[in-house]
């Protein structure tokens, strides 16, 4: 039979099976309530525990048994406040077995101490349960599984996590519902938990070195992270009081911090960074000749005589501009291409197509409209057969700016339309950003108006098929404008 | 041609969704993978998987399809005009992003969004796509937020709301007139008919659900919308009238405020400037106290002056500068509604004093130990110890009261 053997000063000393013995606990509370034994006669420790047990030289107690001729007590506990020391029993420190014991105790004379947060005890409890809660919250979080194999249609995880308190097997059910379909290890130095898609199943504690190191996902997880992070708006505190630094060494992400914030007055400063309103246009121009050509003929024919025009990787052929003398609509591209030099006549190639297209598209009669090119000969590289387009540099583009400026004065155009960044340097004789500039009517030294948009060529070599349908149609519209400018 | 990695997309696509505030996985149904089997599980709380240095919470996988847009939205660094890195993910590469993202424990879903490719219809096809494989194919049970499109076909919204948690449609400006002006593709009258639509598609589904189990879900999680904050002159007042009006019309969850942030090579047209963070944060709070604490626009204005919220005080505590009348309140016998405009004080902390004072007249002794900070509202209560005697008249409170210059290095001490 079961006897009381607290007999030194009427202490006992009761041994729980585990950390998260709350059964255990639950067990020997209500034996020690009912034989009416206060909690200051009660010790609380744990099985194995390290620190437990050597100063304490007590026997372990052996419960009272519920005396037959004793009518036991019943014991009363609100549903709220169980659940409340349920929680808060999963934490580290020693003193919590006590803890609830004594409110248990109270609770007997006083059932709405629970209600009462201010209540010193009560107030330590929910402190405790708040930690639990906080504890798991973060585990729920902060746990990174890395892969490690396939077996059987099934992927295998693992994971290490260091929690605060006793809460990995309080967990295991919301990663079992939340990963049934994966085959998954927790690893957390007090105990590991596991599923195999057909039960959970409690194992001993473990070492981080238990846990594989890496994950490729890992890599694109970090760029997530870097670049989801806004440079613009450094708010430490917040992230540190969310995830605290102690969770920092087992979260891949965390080592980019330092560098990220190192970066961000860099980044906002770019970010930032309004590019001064340059001046767009600059007037200087070489004037190669004393009068000026009265005519396109006169002007492509005094243009085959000079000797001075860069040569080096050229073809020799001068491709003209095609088109009426006159025209309401001017448009200027880079260069003829292989097929242009071949035939001579600028726009026939594959770029030329995309451009008629989208002319007629646009409602632009291209019978009606002059088009000529910055740089009026091919420039190329020799590969094999085959010649490949070489952009012609500022020299080169300079070179023939008084001559493209002869074309203009000549056919005079209500609007003239540069194609990509060749033709605006050509026009501007300055380096411009396509992007800022185009689609908007502009003014140059002489009052002309000048319309800037992309080359089609740019259209041709976009890799994908969504991101070259986004840009024919920005170039449809800056085609409209032009078309509803000359009208 | 060099194709891009899904890596590289990534860096450029989840870039371009930095400036979207929402992050929110909450509110949804309980939902777990161990009846299908599947991955995912949602409820109650959304879970903060990890936090960037801007102190947000990183929850779910926030990404465009794709930045490539249409439109020519000015504070948008994906607008047409803009020459930013381009990228687009296809559908299948969204999938399998999302769910290697959650395997391992990184994110509670997905937030997917993107700029209008094509045409509307095609672009929220796309998205609904993505939606419909996570949530049918891979048996996926996390959250889904998509960002619709309001130029969209209805009817595709409708199939958006059965597999996804959350909807958004974002108001962007605060006024017409505005998204006329900065927005020029976008109709403000557009807008709020769909939101008006999914508002009520909302509702509906909701009210199915209580008459049978089994009727279909639609956006279980409700909907938002996002205002930008600082790119057009609109005043805070004119911002929380437009939210209030949001949130009584259309019954949306929440209204995010996301402070313009300039963007590289933006238009002459918007302000160089980013406004003060600071301001974002005192709309918000503003925001929570028209939702939850029975404050009206205009006594929340009443603590700001010009229209604008007061920067270097919290707007309940300002609020309550203008009205010292109305104060000290007795912490002892006042009511709810009283208790919840003391500055300084919570929801929770009410509702603990609520309780605690059930069993005796609390002393300061006992606030202590259920308020986070008692000094705070020293001024503005009584209790069966405690007066503040003549310091709600003093001049300096305002200063006194004030928060102390904020810390921000990380490496410190
Ligand atoms: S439609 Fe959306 S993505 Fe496109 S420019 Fe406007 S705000 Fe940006």
């Amino acid at each position: 039979m079961n006897m009381v053997t607290g007999d030194i000063q009427g202490a006992y000393r009761i041994t729980l099976a585990s950390e998260v013995d709350r059964d255990g606990w639950r067990d020997h509370a209500r034996r020690l309530l009912q034989a009416g034994i206060a909690p200051e006669q009660v010790t609380w420790t744990v099985e194995g525990r390290r620190d437990a047990g050597e100063l304490d030289l007590s026997p372990s107690a052996i419960l009272p048994a519920q005396n037959s001729d004793q009518p036991s007590r019943p014991v009363r506990i609100s549903k709220t406040l169980l659940s409340l020391i349920n929680t808060a029993l999963l934490h580290s420190n020693a003193d919590r077995f006590n803890l609830a014991y004594r409110i248990l105790w109270r609770a007997q004379s006083l059932p709405g101490l629970h209600r009462n947060p201010a209540d010193p005890d009560m107030l330590k409890l929910n402190r405790y349960a708040k930690a639990i809660r906080r504890d798991i919250h973060k585990m729920h979080a902060f746990v990174r599984f890395r892969k490690i194999g396939d077996s059987a249609g099934r992927e295998q995880f693992v994971a290490w996590f260091e929690p605060d308190h006793h809460i990995t097997e309080a967990v295991a059910p919301f990663f079992r519902n939340r990963f049934t379909g994966m085959d998954w290890l927790i690893v957390t130095p007090g105990a590991s938990i596991a599923w195999d898609g057909h039960k959970l199943s409690v194992g001993p504690g473990g070492c981080k070195d238990d846990v594989p190191q890496e994950d490729v996902i890992e890599a694109e997880w970090r760029t997530y992270y870097a670049n989801i992070f806004n440079p613009a708006r450094v708010k430490i505190g917040a992230m540190k009081s969310e995830m605290p630094m102690k969770y920092w060494k087992n979260l891949p992400e965390a080592e980019l911090i330092p560098s990220l914030l190192e970066q961000a007055g860099t980044r906002v400063d770019a970010m930032t960074a309004h590019t001064p309103e340059d001046v767009l246009f600059d007037d200087k121009m070489d004037k190669p000749a004393a009068n000026l050509p009265a005519s396109l003929d006169q002007l492509y024919a005094l243009l085959e005589q000079r000797a001075d025009a860069p040569m080096e990787k050229f073809s020799d052929r001068l491709v003209r501009g095609s088109g009426p003398d006159r025209a309401d609509l001017m448009i200027i591209g880079e260069q003829p291409g292989d097929q242009e030099d071949r035939e001579g006549k600028p726009f026939v190639g594959p770029a030329g197509q995309l451009l008629d297209r989208a002319l007629a598209e646009a409602g632009i009669d291209r019978q009606q409209t002059f088009l000529t090119n910055a740089v009026k000969r091919f420039k190329y590289t020799q590969r094999g057969k085959r010649r490949l387009h070489e952009t012609p540099n500022v020299g080169e583009i300079n070179y023939y700016r008084w001559w493209v400026e002869q074309e203009i004065r000549l056919v005079d155009p209500g609007l003239v339309v540069a194609l990509g960044a060749t033709a605006a340097r050509s026009l501007t004789g300055r380096p411009v950003k396509i992007a800022r500039r185009r689609g908007e009517i502009l003014a140059d030294a002489e009052g002309r108006s000048i319309l800037i948009t992309v080359h089609p060529s740019y259209l041709l070599r976009i890799p994908d098929e969504q991101g070259r349908q986004v840009e024919y149609a920005k170039f449809m519209r800056d085609l409209q404008v032009a078309r509803d400018f000359v009208n | 041609m060099s194709k891009i990695s899904r890596s590289d997309k990534l860096a450029i696509l989840a870039d371009a969704a930095k400036y979207d505030a929402s992050c929110a996985s909450s509110g949804s149904v309980n939902r777990n993978s161990a009846k299908s089997g599947g991955i995912g599980s949602t409820g109650g709380m959304g879970i903060c998987h990890s936090y960037a240095p801007d102190g947000r919470c990183i929850s779910l996988l926030k990404i465009l399809m794709t930045n490539y847009c249409m439109f020519d939205c000015l504070y948008c660094i994906n607008r047409s005009s803009s020459n930013v890195r381009r990228a687009a993910f296809t559908v299948q590469e969204i999938v399998d992003l999302t769910l290697d993202f959650y395997k391992r424990n990184y994110i509670e879903g997905l937030f997917l969004s993107s700029g209008i490719i094509r045409s509307p219809d095609y672009t929220m096809e796309q998205l609904v796509e993505v939606a419909r494989r996570l949530r049918v194919v891979h048996r996926f049970g996390g959250y889904i937020h998509l960002k619709t499109i309001p130029e969209a076909d209805p009817d595709l919204l409708k199939q958006a709301g059965q597999y996804a948690d959350r909807l958004s449609i974002n108001i962007e400006l605060p006024d017409d007139e505005s998204i006329a002006r900065l927005a020029p593709e976008k109709d403000g009258k557009l807008i709020r008919r769909s939101m008006n639509n999914l508002g009520k598609k909302v509702r509906e589904a909701k009210a199915e659900r209580k008459s049978s189990r089994k009727a279909p879900l639609f956006a279980p999680g409700g909907h938002s919308t996002q205002m930008i904050i600082g790119a057009d002159a609109s005043d805070d007042a004119k911002i929380l009238t437009t939210s209030n009006g949001l949130y009584g019309s259309y019954g949306l969850k929440r209204v995010y405020y996301s402070a313009f942030s300039p963007i590289p090579d933006s238009s002459s047209n918007l302000p160089a400037q980013a406004p003060p963070l600071l301001r974002e944060h005192r709309l918000y709070q503003a925001d929570w106290l028209l939702r939850f604490y029975g404050f009206s626009v205009d006594e929340i204005m009443q603590g700001g002056s010009a229209g604008q919220l007061d920067l270097t005080i919290d707007p309940k505590l300002a609020w309550a500068l203008q009205n010292r009348a109305r104060f000290p309140v007795n912490i002892n016998l006042a009511d709810r509604e009283i208790l919840l405009r003391i500055p300084g004080l919570g929801g929770k902390g009410v509702g603990k004093i609520l309780q605690a004072r059930r069993f005796s007249a609390l002393r300061l002794a006992d606030l202590e130990r259920i308020c986070q900070s008692v000094k705070k509202i020293l001024p503005f209560i009584t209790t069966a110890d405690w007066h503040p005697g003549k310091q709600l008249d003093s001049l300096n409170l305002y200063d006194r009261l004030k928060p102390p210059p904020e810390q921000l290095s990380l490496f410190e001490a």
